[in-house]
């Protein structure tokens, strides 16, 4: 089977986002004469219909155009509570069946009052749309042309008289990759033009992405015509509209549901910052570092998902520790330590359930392991340690390194790399140091934080207070225990852990503030 | 499922149904290997299509941790190819200009056969469809034939409607008194098994018609007129739209399974925090679906109950010190709210419709003042809560639990969810729908 995706952009989306990049406020003189180019060439291609004297069968023209309008106007109503998201260019069927049935001047006509009603999603409103149905009607216009040179009409039977079906298949699909072609090329145009981008890379992958979506409206618009011309009218050449149109529907609510499930991830991630204030944005900054280790190593892009994920939710567990912990002040008990080394367990607990995170799972569970067998739940060692756990664990120490905590000043870049790199080979894998460092070097580090602000929890007396990195925090009472390895601690990630690092005690100073 | 030692009560309507689906079958298998095929060319394409329609079926993938499921894709055909193919076989009268001949009969055992030849790789997979979905469509189908082929041949269609756009009409209203036959099977059979109300059901199933069930539905139109227009060529060209419709379904089912797995995570944090006992998010978000279809919700309103009583503790994971035993429903009416605003927070954040969000929050008024799901899942929490922490065991505690929110009715607990509550228990709880929750 085709591997169909419905992800690629159908024409008219793409027209919409095209015209997305004239979001900038001025719009370049160039782009302004490239529209007024296609108005003239639209007003060229309708012409011939105008004229008096030209045979135009209006009744089918206004069904057509009323049919291609009603379709497109859904998008602008709400209708029942929940957006109808098309818009879509879930009707280039009607458009293509135009182009099969009618004189090109007139087909050309039918694209007009559709595309000049369709939902705009940014000022300059006007502007938009006339360039919308210019390049509508120039696309449709040379797609009838295309159908008429290979004789659609007498192809397409009339009445009793069967149609030409495999031959009729040659216009319509020519016509469809007509269409396709006329608005890929209009559309590069104008993207060269608003964006002042080079033309190749302004026609890169828009062709790829529209091929296969304007082949399955191209059969569509087949059969409509092949219905509209049979004895059974119009009214049967509707029926194939429905599954285009229920199929783009569904395609939207995929949509919503997916920034709904992006969401539900954030949401995980910020539970944790609501016990555990000091690490806000931590999670989403470790994602990033793992991304870049990950690619560095050079991974799979559906891989690099995964471990997108396995670094924002690597802390998940801590939902698990009782706040009063997380948020202690002062040193712990052996006791309370255990606990906190329980979080990749919880974390793995709560996740396992959802299938799509695969390899991330692992990661929860093992990110505290070290190379030398050190590390929790397991004491897994080497090559023992999934490698998403072995990435997880550097990007972890090495954000919390370099983000400013209650306890701890951020510190340079450079320091961090240089801690990261003492303990390779002991606590982290040297590949991914190196990765880390290599990436860095490269890309240089600006995380960029979305979810950052954490919900102002309303005082009372069973919730912890907001507590901000201020001088009065940075003072903690004296950790009795002996200095563990500033990267161990930080790896650790909170401010509770971190002092659980004591038994490891390598002679590496520690650069915490205390009082 | 529960190991049972006498026949659920729904047995004889399931075993009636298939009874009638096999017998149907038979027989026109039987008559058509009498009579012999006709017009062996439409059969043999029609036969492919339904075929590879059933191929190309989107096996149920065995999904791990799923939370109950309201409103799975249940309704939704998971092979509309095939059920458009069989549809327009059944409707198909003439044949690129030329009448057919086929009957009812051999219309049934076309898509018998098809169907079981294009479901073998599946069952050698494990993943066949069940024996309620072939009945069905044995009966859906067996039933448009029905309605269509006698007529048909005897020649009054044609007669009176000509070959025109009555004709067109014709067939969109027999398949729309078709998809209401397969909506009532559909709850017919759901009825039997689960016990909920038929009305609620049957309107969920007319709902999840609007899907892809209209689009198999206009799909099965078109083929059978396109044939009658343009011959078998038109079956290949309105697959593909089809096709393209089945696989966005497929991707939006993915997404959304994916969802609520994750919101299915987000609920055992509590548990995992010890903030609540174990499964008790589960259990009331079971619980509270059950008795929310008691009460007569369906569709979307259920899905939003069973979010909200999913993540209805959520608020406890702010609190310094966790709850003894997690029971909210013991705590002063005040800290009960405080927690439910909490939570409230949470839930907006997740990205779940701003109605689940309202129903966390307001899960500790007094039930004059809340929505209905609210009141449910008030209700539903605090029997689970006294259940667990209640003195004696098993039913006993049930019992003294339901006896504290019937005292509660004055304020807290509204009275007709309490009722609902006891009347879904002594039915045997949830247990029949929230089976397939593992771990």
């Amino acid at each position: 089977m085709v591997r169909i995706t419905p992800s690629a952009p159908s024409p008219s989306a793409r027209l919409a986002s095209v015209t997305g990049v004239m979001g900038v406020k001025v719009i370049p003189r160039a782009a302004r004469a490239y529209i007024g180019c296609a108005l003239l060439g639209a007003g060229a291609c309708v012409l011939p219909a105008l004229r008096p004297g030209a045979t135009v069968p209006w009744g089918t023209v206004a069904l057509l155009a009323a049919l291609y309008a009603l379709c497109e106007l859904p998008a602008r109503c709400r209708l029942l509570g929940r957006s109808f998201p098309m818009g879509t260019g879930s009707f280039f069927p009607v458009l293509l069946a135009a182009a099969l049935l009618l004189p090109p001047a007139a087909a050309a006509l039918t694209a007009i009052p559709g595309s000049l009603l369709a939902r705009v999603e940014e000022p300059p409103a006007a502007l938009r749309r006339a360039w919308r149905a210019a390049a509508a009607a120039v696309a449709v216009r040379a797609a009838a042309l295309t159908a008429d040179a290979l004789g659609a009409p007498t192809a397409l039977g009339r009445g009793p008289d069967a149609p030409d079906l495999p031959y009729a298949l040659l216009p319509a699909g020519a016509a469809a990759l007509v269409l396709c072609l006329a608005l890929t090329a209009l559309d590069g145009g104008i993207r060269a033009t608003v964006g002042g981008l080079p033309p190749r890379a302004a026609w890169r992958g828009l062709l790829g992405r529209s091929l296969v979506p304007h082949t399955v409206h191209g059969l569509a618009g087949l059969m409509m015509a092949v219905l509209w011309r049979s004895t059974y009218g119009p009214v049967a050449a509707l029926f194939v509209l429905l599954p285009m149109y229920i199929s783009h529907w569904v395609f939207a609510q995929y949509h919503r549901e997916r920034a709904a499930h992006q969401a539900t991830i954030r949401a995980l991630v910020q539970a944790v910052d609501i016990k555990d204030r000091y690490t806000r944005g931590h999670s989403e900054r470790v994602g990033q570092a793992s991304v870049l280790i990950a690619r560095e190593l050079g991974m799979a892009e559906d891989r690099l998902d995964v471990v997108r994920f396995a670094g924002i939710l690597h802390d998940v567990g801590k939902l698990g520790v009782p706040t009063r912990l997380l948020t202690k002040d002062g040193p712990l008990t052996p006791e309370e330590r255990r606990v906190i080394e329980l979080h990749p367990e919880y974390g793995h607990e709560m996740v396992r359930g959802i299938g799509f995170l695969g390899e991330a799972r692992a990661a929860i569970l093992h990110h505290h392991e070290r190379m030398d067998g050190s590390g929790y739940p397991y004491g897994l060692h080497g090559e023992q340690i999934p490698e998403f756990a072995r990435v997880v664990a550097v990007a972890d120490a090495f954000d919390a390194m370099t983000s400013t905590r209650s306890y701890s000043r951020a510190r340079p870049v450079p320091t961090a790399l240089a801690e990261l790199e003492r303990c390779a080979g002991t606590h982290f894998d040297p590949r991914m140091v190196t990765a880390l460092v290599r990436a860095l070097d490269r890309h240089g580090w600006q995380p960029a934080v979305t979810a950052d602000e954490a919900p102002p929890g309303p005082p009372g007396g069973n919730v912890p207070p907001p507590r901000e990195a201020g001088p009065e925090q940075a003072g903690h009472p004296a950790d009795p225990e002996p200095p563990g390895t500033a990267a161990a601690e930080a790896a650790t990630g909170t401010d509770g852990a971190a002092r659980r690092a004591g038994a490891d005690a390598p002679p590496a100073d520690r650069p915490r503030e205390r009082a | 499922m529960r190991l049972r030692p006498r026949p659920r009560p729904g047995a004889v309507t399931v075993g009636a149904v298939r009874g009638a689906a096999l017998l149907l079958g038979l027989a026109c298998f039987g008559s058509t290997l009498w009579h012999g095929l006709d017009e062996p060319g439409n059969a043999l394409a029609f036969g492919t299509l339904v075929a590879l329609g059933e191929l190309a079926r989107w096996g149920a993938p065995p999904g791990t941790g799923t939370p109950p499921a309201a409103e799975e894709p249940r309704g939704s055909e998971p092979a509309p190819l095939a059920a458009a193919g069989a549809l327009a076989y059944a409707l198909l009268g003439t044949s690129a200009g030329a009448p057919t001949t086929h009957g009812v009969p051999q219309t049934v055992a076309v898509v018998v056969a098809a169907g079981l030849a294009g479901i073998v790789p599946h069952v050698a997979r494990g993943r066949g469809p069940g024996l309620d979905h072939l009945a069905r469509r044995v009966l859906t189908v067996g039933f448009a034939a029905l309605c269509f082929q006698p007529l048909y041949n005897a020649g009054v269609v044609t007669e009176h409607l000509g070959q025109g756009p009555a004709y067109a009409l014709f067939l969109v209203l027999l398949l729309l008194l078709t998809a209401l036959c397969d909506a009532v099977l559909a709850a017919l059979l759901l009825r039997a098994r689960t016990g909920f109300p038929y009305g609620p059901l049957l309107r969920d199933e007319l709902r999840a018609f609007l899907g892809i069930g209209s689009a198999v539905c206009a799909t099965g139109t078109v083929m059978a007129l396109g044939v009658a227009a343009a011959g078998l060529w038109a079956l290949p060209v309105l697959a593909v739209p089809l096709l393209l419709t089945q696989v966005s379904f497929r991707r939006y089912a993915a997404v959304r399974t994916v969802n609520r797995q994750t919101i299915a995570s987000l609920a055992r944090a509590t548990e995992i925090a010890g903030c609540t006992p174990p499964g008790h998010a589960r259990r009331v978000a079971a619980l509270s679906a059950a008795v929310g279809r008691e009460l007569g919700l369906s569709g979307a309103e259920l899905a939003v109950l069973e979010h909200a009583a999913l993540m209805h503790d959520i608020g406890q994971l702010s609190l310094v010190d966790p709850v003894a035993g997690g029971a909210t429903a013991l705590l002063p009416a005040e800290e009960q709210r405080r927690i439910a605003l909490l939570g409230g927070e949470v839930v907006r954040r997740t990205g779940v419709p701003e109605a689940v969000a309202v129903v966390v929050e307001r899960q500790a008024d007094p039930y004059r003042e809340q929505p209905l799901p609210a009141r449910i899942v008030r209700a539903v929490n605090a029997y689970d809560d006294l259940a667990a922490t209640g003195t004696g065991e098993g039913a006993a505690a049930a019992l003294g639990a339901l006896e504290r929110l019937r005292l509660g009715t004055a304020r807290d607990y509204h009275p007709d969810v309490v009722e609902c509550l006891a009347r879904v228990l002594a039915r045997g709880g949830a247990a029949g729908v929230t089976s397939a929750v593992p771990g």
